[in-house]
């Protein structure tokens, strides 16, 4: 099967704030603007787009890719959405990459918005609904407890110590002080810091969790020969991969993303990987709880099953370590708006490689990365690789 | 890449108590029935008369709870109701202090997964822990469900108030 070389030229984005006044409509054409102006290119050069958001509930709008299609260039051009929960924003600019490998595009303007600060009292009220609605949603569950269920189940599986975990909160935090768009950027965080904060769902803590948060982030995805026009530091898509667990969620073995490891492998394979150890540089793993972050880099092959935990610990993962870990800051750090998070991570690894990432430039001019997402009902793993 | 980033403005809570911007309001009518299904349907019917009922697959001799009429990993049909027991082990657990919408509790939920057994290894529901310090529940701890009485249960998984630590 032929495939196109596929490129990302051009990426922007919001801040992410706790609270926009900008419209979902509004953020996401502020995101679409940056990542075209970045590249010098305009919307008639787009063949088509990819619009990425989290669940309707948060917004309280139904068919929510049409109602933001105007403000992400979708006028009069072919348009989709993907949506795959938290792992949407790692999805979509896979939609984009399969747009334009298969030859049928050769421009994709890639969109990911989420505002969730318009659902009241809280938006876990609209996250709620992912329970089953007879066998679970009448025990009243709180969003945070299936969460706090698999930390659980993660640390006893491995006799793993919170305090070794809380350094990915902290290593995230202050990593985000260096992103300009960051919500909780903190250079002066310690350890004592999350394992004092408040008590959520033991043992999830409130300095575990990344927040709520309103933002957009874009990509512009193009073929080689426009690739080869439009930049001279192409960062090209070499592999990408999903895979969905069951549903039936409390019947998996919560101490192991196994639906990473599938993701993780396809993208492998296609990339041509067989040491990913050593073959891949950097990497964004999602990481809306500071042990996901290790749970997903075991998944991902990077550490032993149990280990992360202790390598974080020693600094592996430090920006100047030997394995850099979400060098942005994250989601822990720079914020958690669903869809637009996981894009967030590809622009990411997009600025790094290209040596575009200002104060937060891991050393030793890194050539390959991957960023990965998670979501659904814990259930979803996507995983893109690139390199330049 | 800074310059790559929108200057999004940023609200605050006293922007909206104190009127400084403009916003409208929605409470959705939105109101379901859900139909309980085959399977479900059956587990339902027992937890009315006390008893926690799972599904057979033929394929791969799984036996399954929550029960399903289909079997996802061989996608063959099950073939019958099995009868489980009422007791079970925590495969994991939470103390939560918070409600969903994040009010604080004096006194902790304890959501667990349960596995039940007669199920298949590792085949657990969620459930609530209760008669229990917290400070005492563990992975591994046997535990028993305590049924409503008779004439309070209605056919729902909330026929079980909870499960007890087995003496």
């Amino acid at each position: 099967m032929g495939r196109n070389r596929v490129a990302v030229v051009g990426a922007g984005m919001t801040k992410f704030v706790r609270r926009a006044q900008e419209t979902a409509k509004e953020l996401a054409w502020e995101a679409a603007s940056k990542a075209l102006e970045s590249c010098e290119m305009s919307l008639d050069d787009i063949d088509a787009v990819v619009i990425g958001s989290a669940p309707e509930a948060f917004d309280g709008v139904h068919m929510k890719s049409e109602y933001l299609s105007d403000a992400c260039g979708g006028w009069g051009k072919p348009v989709i959405r993907g949506y795959v929960g938290g792992g949407t924003g790692v999805f979509s600019p896979i939609q984009g990459w399969y747009h334009v490998a298969s030859g049928l595009f050769d421009t994709v303007l890639v969109i990911c918005e989420e505002k969730m600060s318009s659902c009241q009292p809280h938006p876990q009220g609209a996250f709620l609904t992912i329970f089953d609605h007879t066998t679970e949603r009448p025990l009243e569950p709180n969003l945070l407890w299936i969460f706090a269920l698999e930390m659980n189940a993660y640390m006893s599986r491995y006799g793993l110590d919170k305090r070794d975990i809380a350094t990915v909160s902290v290593k995230n935090k202050r990593n985000a002080a260096d992103h300009p768009a960051a919500l909780l950027g903190d250079a002066e965080i310690t350890v004592d810091d999350v394992l004092n904060s408040e008590v959520l769902a033991w043992p999830v803590q409130r300095l575990d969790v990344s927040p709520i948060t309103d933002g957009a982030v874009a990509l512009v995805m193009t073929a080689e020969h426009v690739a080869r026009r439009v930049t001279n530091q192409p960062v090209w898509v070499e592999g990408v991969g999903w895979s969905l667990d069951t549903a039936y969620w409390s019947n998996r073995d919560l101490s192991y993303p196994t639906y990473v490891e599938e993701a993780a492998r396809m993208a492998y394979k296609m990339a041509g990987i067989t040491e990913p150890r050593k073959q891949i540089h950097i990497a964004e793993p999602y990481d809306p709880f500071d042990y996901k972050e290790l749970h997903h880099l075991e998944g991902l092959l990077l550490f032993d099953k149990g280990k992360a935990p202790e390598a974080a610990a020693a600094g592996v993962t430090q920006r100047d370590g030997d394995l850099p870990v979400c060098p942005s800051g994250g989601l822990l750090g720079v914020g958690n708006p669903i869809a637009a998070a996981g894009l967030m991570k590809v622009a990411e690894i997009f600025w790094q490689l290209r040596g575009e990432a200002g104060a937060r430039q891991v050393p030793g001019q890194p050539k390959r990365g991957l960023a990965q997402a998670w979501g659904d009902l814990m259930q979803v793993g996507t995983v893109i690789v690139m390199g330049i | 890449m800074e310059q790559h980033v929108y200057d999004t403005k940023y609200l605050r809570e006293q922007d909206f108590t104190e009127g400084r911007v403009l916003f409208e309001t929605w409470s959705p009518n939105a109101r379901y029935a859900w139909d309980a299904g085959v399977a479900i349907g059956r587990f339902l019917q027992g937890l009315k008369a006390g008893q926690l009922i799972g599904t057979h697959c033929p394929s791969c001799a799984r036996v399954m709870i929550p029960p399903r009429m289909f079997c996802e990993h061989c996608f063959a049909p099950a073939d019958a109701f099995v009868p489980l027991q009422d007791t079970g082990t925590i495969i994991t657990f939470s103390l939560c202090y918070v409600t969903w919408d994040m009010v604080s509790l004096e006194e902790p939920q304890i959501p667990a997964v349960i596995a039940i057994d007669g199920a298949s290894p590792g085949m657990g529901i969620l459930h609530l822990v209760g008669e229990a310090d917290p400070k005492a529940v563990k992975i591994g701890m046997r535990v028993q469900a305590v049924w409503k009485p008779d004439e309070e249960r209605s056919g729902a998984i909330t026929d079980i108030a909870y499960f007890k630590p087995l003496k």
